[in-house]
């Protein structure tokens, strides 16, 4: 079953490669991997989706916490949760690709934010499937190039994962 | 306040630690270190030979006292070398400060002379590390390191520190913190008491219970505590290979070690019992064999420290998170209350069936009933651990390296205290035995200190007999001389044909009579049973010397039992090389 864990960690040096390592190290999966500092600096926020059943997610949840670095740990798919993944695309666009392009890009609320002779760059924000989806629904267009930023997640509500 | 150098902070830190001994090698990036020890220091140092033998003889050091070892080598291979002694001291969760010198911050990441990445090769095998980044934070962090490595579930923590942060013109105001504030780190101090409460009621409830101590019961300090409960219920107790001496040996209610190489009651005992008591136990699979057959009929409670030891391999029916110590005084308290409002719990009558059963196990099978090795002409290896108990009294401290050795000497040296047996029990370090020895005597100069070993695992660490010399450590080396690689041979023998693959020497091992003399030390070669006893007593009465017994074994002797695998539960165990249950 697919998780998304949202650590709060020291913004130490080294730091990162603890949680990075604990993974490979343990031979648990890490699907996407988001981290930037908060607005404490001496803290990082970093939210990771991996799978795994219910023993496996126990076992992840606890070695995370025993790393000394880890400050707090939630699971977030274990409650309400809004989770965004944001996406650059880069693909052809010339003749009637560019009006096909710019009406998928409409329908599923993304922004082309560079537009070049025969590029555009779209800028997508949502949910994992949605941005497969996107993806799929560019089959035809010649895609020259993906990023994605990784799932990065939030409870709903009044629950919050500070100090 | 002082004004003092980096270097001088860490000697003076140490000194402020409470530190008794360092044990170390130096070299280039740890050199303003060590003059500042040099001048300065009221801290002892070891010089070791070899940075593995420095971890091992501070593991050792710490296992015998309970106190954290401290160890300081140099950059780049002084600390890849320290790394097998790191590894050691986190499978057995063994409180461990590490001190690595680094190059100067300018050459970080440069490929610099004798640069490696420390914290990144020790990242999987230290419970914390710490770079130093600026000179004045030395003493936090040093205090930091120790309260990392004692508290809680104790492990090695290694600092690295770059040479230009102890460079001796560069001064700083002193100051050692007395508490630590770590925002993210704070273990257990208190088991949950409703889980307490719920393990009590089912401890009474049991018909054949068992308590199965580990490690961590010696690591909490908890063995008079376990023996009190123990006996308070009249229930049976098995001890783990790093448990040794939590219950004692010699006690009726003992059923020896369990595991792999277990005694036959304490795996049946197991197997068949309807409650277990885990009490600083992690379920390692040397000992749970099969984790789907492992103890079919049984409700686990399970104390530890450390949560991620939990339903780690078997999944604990009350799991309780806190210090053994702690929370064995909670349930003590609450058995009392239950027993006085339920004298009648627990059943005693089953228990006297379940005693009468494991009576019968005992009878059977009992390792220490009867002989159960074979008769030959040639010593056995059983017959050397069982004079050296009689010799020192069962009141030695036994170290040992790793192989069948190591399995005789946890099952026939019967500990009766903890913290008396010191061996690599998770890692299974080969030259574990022989510094870790150095630093139990050193550490209890008064004692006798006896490495139980062979002659592969001797072999790995050897050259430390000159550090034994240096610091004059008169330890008793054991050696069970069989000629092979024993433990690779018996699995060879069991499950290769007896294809001894790279498990011989032929006639490559060296003379050690001639060898631990060269090193001024004392050799005994002992080679017919009837002298066997006499050998051991004259050389227990050379207090002052290191004496080395190379004492000529029957190569073809078998450790049993031995759990039956791949597929076996506790219960499936070979019992000599043509009789299994």
């Amino acid at each position: 079953m697919r998780r998304i864990i949202s650590i709060l960690l020291e913004n130490e040096p080294g730091a990162l490669s603890r949680v990075i390592g604990l993974f490979s190290q343990r031979g648990y999966n890490i699907e996407t991997l988001n981290v930037a500092p908060t607005e404490d600096l001496t803290l990082s926020r970093l939210t990771l989706t991996t799978t795994g059943d219910d023993k496996t997610m126990e076992q992840i949840t606890k070695q995370l916490n025993k790393l000394v670095d880890v400050v707090k740990l939630v699971d977030l798919s274990e409650g309400a949760h809004i989770e965004r993944d944001l996406m650059l695309i880069k693909v052809r666009a010339s003749g009637a690709m560019r009006d096909e392009i710019k009406r998928t890009t409409d329908i599923f609320r993304g922004q082309i934010v560079d537009v070049g002779p025969n590029t555009y760059t779209i800028q997508l924000t949502g949910t994992g499937e949605k941005l497969d989806s996107f993806v799929a629904a560019m089959a035809e267009a010649d895609i020259l190039e993906v990023v994605r930023s990784g799932v990065a997640g939030i409870s709903r509500g009044e629950k919050v994962l500070r100090l | 306040m002082e004004l003092l150098s980096g270097g001088e902070m860490i000697a003076k830190a140490l000194e402020d630690e409470g530190v008794e001994y360092i044990f170390g090698y130096p070299g280039g990036a740890v050199l303003h270190i060590y003059d500042a020890l040099f001048k300065t220091s009221k801290v002892p140092h070891v010089l070791v030979r070899h940075e593995q033998a420095a971890t091992h003889a501070a593991d050792g050091y710490a296992r015998a006292t309970g106190k954290p070892g401290v160890v300081l080598v140099t950059s780049g291979p002084g600390a890849t070398n320290a790394i097998t002694g790191i590894a050691t001291a986190y499978m057995d969760s063994i409180p461990m400060v590490v001190l690595s010198g680094q190059v100067a911050t300018h050459l970080i990441g440069e490929d610099a002379f004798q640069e490696t990445d420390m914290v990144g090769i020790s990242r999987p095998i230290v419970k914390h590390s710490f770079m130093i980044r600026r000179a004045e934070d030395i003493p936090a962090t040093i205090r930091k390191a120790f309260h990392i490595a004692t508290t809680g579930r104790p492990g090695p923590v290694v600092i690295d520190i770059p040479k230009d942060c102890t460079r001796p013109d560069a001064k700083f105001e002193y100051h050692y913190p007395e508490t630590v504030k770590l925002r993210s780190y704070a273990p257990a101090q208190r088991g949950h008491t409703g889980q307490i409460r719920k393990a009590a009621k089912l401890l009474l409830s049991a018909k054949r219970p068992v308590i199965y101590a580990g490690g961590g019961v010696i690591l909490g300090e908890s063995s008079e505590l376990l023996t009190r409960l123990a006996r308070k219920l009249n229930y049976p107790v098995t001890n783990t290979l790093m448990g040794l001496g939590a219950y004692p040996a010699t006690d009726r209610q003992f059923l020896g070690m369990l595991g792999m190489h277990g005694f036959y009651e304490a795996n049946m005992a197991m197997h068949h019992s309807d409650v277990i008591l885990a009490v600083g136990a992690r379920f390692d699979d040397r000992v749970t064999n099969t984790v789907s057959r492992f103890c079919p009929g049984a409700k686990i409670i399970h104390i530890d420290i450390d949560p991620t030891s939990i339903s780690k391999t078997v999944a604990a029916d009350i799991p309780i998170v806190g210090p053994v110590q702690s929370v064995l005084e909670d349930l003590l308290d609450i058995l009392e209350s239950l027993q006085e409002k339920d004298p009648k719990q627990p059943d005693t009558a089953a228990l006297g069936r379940w005693w009468q059963q494991i009576d019968e196990w005992r009878a059977k099978h009992g390792l220490w009933t009867g002989r159960r090795y074979g008769e030959s002409d040639r010593i056995m290896p059983q017959q050397v651990i069982e004079s050296l108990y009689r010799v020192t009294g069962g009141d030695a401290y036994v170290t040992s390296d790793v192989g069948q050795h190591q399995m005789f000497a946890a099952q026939y040296y019967k500990f009766d205290k903890p913290r008396r047996w010191i061996n690599s029990g998770g890692l299974g370090t080969m030259g574990f035995g022989l510094p870790a020895a150095m630093g139990v005597k050193l550490a209890f100069p008064d004692m006798e200190v006896a490495c139980v070993t062979g002659e592969g695992s001797i072999q790995m660490n050897i050259q430390e007999l000159s550090t034994c010399k240096q610091y004059s450590t008169p330890i008793k080396i054991i050696n069970l001389r069989n000629n092979y690689l024993g433990m690779v041979k018996q699995w060879q023998d069991m499950q290769y044909e007896g294809r001894y693959a790279m498990s011989t020497y032929e006639d490559s091992l060296p003379d050690f009579m001639k060898l631990v003399e060269s090193y001024g030390h004392v050799g005994i070669q002992v080679t017919r049973l009837e002298e066997l006893d006499q050998r051991m007593e004259e050389a227990f009465a050379m207090k002052d010397r290191l004496v080395f017994l190379d004492i000529f074994i029957d190569p073809m002797e078998h450790v049993y039992p031995m759990h039956v695998a791949p597929n076996g539960a506790m219960k499936d165990m070979w019992l000599s090389k043509n009789e299994r249950t």
